[in-house]
């Protein structure tokens, strides 16, 4: 955190203290160009800027990446965190509903992160309370920090988020962390090319959406065809249980696994995305590659959240 | 010409007393009588895909001695972004109030995401206008946007 902060990261900062993160579609894309110079501050040992503050950690569905990087990012700032990470032990299970979960919750932290199943349970717990919340994931909806995480990737890696070809593989119709760097990268200004077996192709309103925008986006199941023009290749897993038969998930699954020689027919410098856990898209030969950028992924989450925490709590110096 | 040419024919009766919503979206005026609530008494005349100059087809709605309050003018706008209302004392228009369309809709409209949290916990539904011709809103919880022909009312 050597050189001063700009004007207009102060003036970003300034906005978000005591804010929520709900959905990237509350950031222009100005407003994210920022927030990655500001997470750059963030990268190795931190202050304890967050001493004894505590975040409650609610997750009501599984997560490991998501919620152990928050407890991290928390300890790492010197803060402590509070929660479940199964609904089963919260009083969820007894029919609480998740806005009086929320007040409950209020008065024993100083700012939530919450993962639920259903879309919008973040912005409706986010009503219910005064505390900064962070969505970790609503369903199929959203899950902005890992979109900040995987932007924090691409500026990193290839040094800018903008005039890019992104090409996204896999399960575009169900996959939450596809749905929002789909939304983030158009408003940023990339093309992306959308490769995906007929069934789990991006939903029409959403592909609706690139069109009034007037994103370039084109649709393919090639992706042998799309691969040698991108910039970056974002792998998501294909879930067996979409599946009505059994045979049509082997066909899927095998057609689109990506290894070392699919890999190497991209152009220099392309990068191998996914926002894990891989099942089989990815074969562990890709992790050697300089391309593969997976596991960089979730070590800059962690990154990218202790900036969010210390920036929605406005500790940043 | 022929006498059954759509512009000549008074497809549905005259009112004495009572309300015309017009230039409703075809296939709305049902949801908009679910949406007033049928009256218990007078008749309600509902017109389905009517010729109209300006929309091509139309919906219309005619309710007998009744008269729409403001706050159920406002709901209608859900339902067709042109549509107008009219009130009628012995057969003549004596105010007309063209429905307009709020930038925000409470209430209403049910969220047609089985999934979103608005269907599961008791929250009041709320919607983003996106597009006013035709009508498309943005549920302000699971963020889906929601075309006309999908609106369900709550």
């Amino acid at each position: 955190m050597s050189e001063p902060w700009t004007q207009i990261e102060l003036d970003l900062a300034e906005q978000m203290r005591g804010s929520d993160i709900i959905s990237v579609r509350q950031f222009e894309s100005q407003e994210l160009r920022t927030l990655l110079s500001i997470v750059a501050r963030f990268e190795g040992d931190s202050q304890p800027l967050l001493h004894g503050r505590v975040l409650a950690a609610l997750f009501f569905e599984p997560s490991t990446r998501t919620r152990l990087s928050f407890e991290s990012a928390m300890a790492r700032l010197g803060g402590s965190v509070i929660g479940f990470a199964d609904a089963g032990i919260s009083s969820a299970s007894k029919g609480e509903t998740l806005q009086d979960t929320i007040r409950i919750v209020e008065s024993y932290c100083d700012l939530f992160v919450i993962r639920h199943p259903r879309e919008g349970a973040a912005r409706a717990a986010a009503e219910a309370t005064f505390r900064p919340l962070i969505n970790g994931g609503d369903g199929s909806n959203q899950h902005p920090t890992q979109t900040l995480l995987d932007l924090y990737t691409i500026q990193r890696r290839i040094g800018r988020v903008a005039g890019l070809r992104i090409g996204f593989l896999g399960d575009l119709k169900y996959g939450r962390a596809a749905h929002s760097l789909v939304e983030a990268t158009a408003m940023l200004g990339n093309e992306l090319i959308l490769i995906s077996p007929d069934s789990l192709r991006l939903p029409h309103r959403r592909v609706g959406e690139l069109r009034e925008r007037g994103t370039p986006y084109e649709e393919t199941p090639n992706l042998a065809g799309a691969i040698p023009e991108l910039d970056v290749l974002y792998v998501t897993r294909i879930q067996r249980e979409r599946f009505v038969d059994p045979l049509d998930y082997e066909r899927v699954k095998n057609a689109y696994q990506v290894d070392r020689a699919t890999v190497d027919q991209g152009r220099e410098g392309m990068i191998v995305m996914h926002p894990l856990p891989r099942v089989n898209e990815i074969h562990p030969d890709v992790d050697s590659s300089p391309r593969a950028a997976y596991f960089e992924q979730a070590k800059n989450g962690l990154t990218v959240r202790k900036a969010l925490l210390a920036l929605l709590m406005g500790a940043i110096e | 010409m022929s006498d059954s040419g759509p512009r000549r024919q008074q497809q549905v009766a005259a009112l004495r007393h009572g309300t015309v919503v017009d230039h409703l979206s075809p296939g709305m005026a049902l949801k908009a009588l679910e949406l007033i609530g049928v009256p218990q008494e007078g008749a309600a005349l509902i017109g389905v895909n009517l010729y109209s100059e300006k929309m091509n087809r139309k919906d219309i709605l005619k309710l007998e001695n009744l008269e729409l309050t403001d706050d159920q003018i406002e709901r209608l706008a859900v339902l067709g972004p042109n549509a107008s209302v009219c009130f009628i004392r012995e057969y003549e228009v004596v105010r007309k109030v063209r429905v307009t369309l709020p930038d925000r809709i409470a209430g209403v409209l049910r969220c047609p995401n089985p999934n979103c949290i608005t269907n599961h916990d008791r929250l009041e539904t709320r919607f983003d206008v996106e597009k006013k011709s035709p009508t498309t809103v943005r549920c302000h919880y699971c963020e889906r946007l929601i075309a006309e022909s999908e609106f369900t009312l709550l």
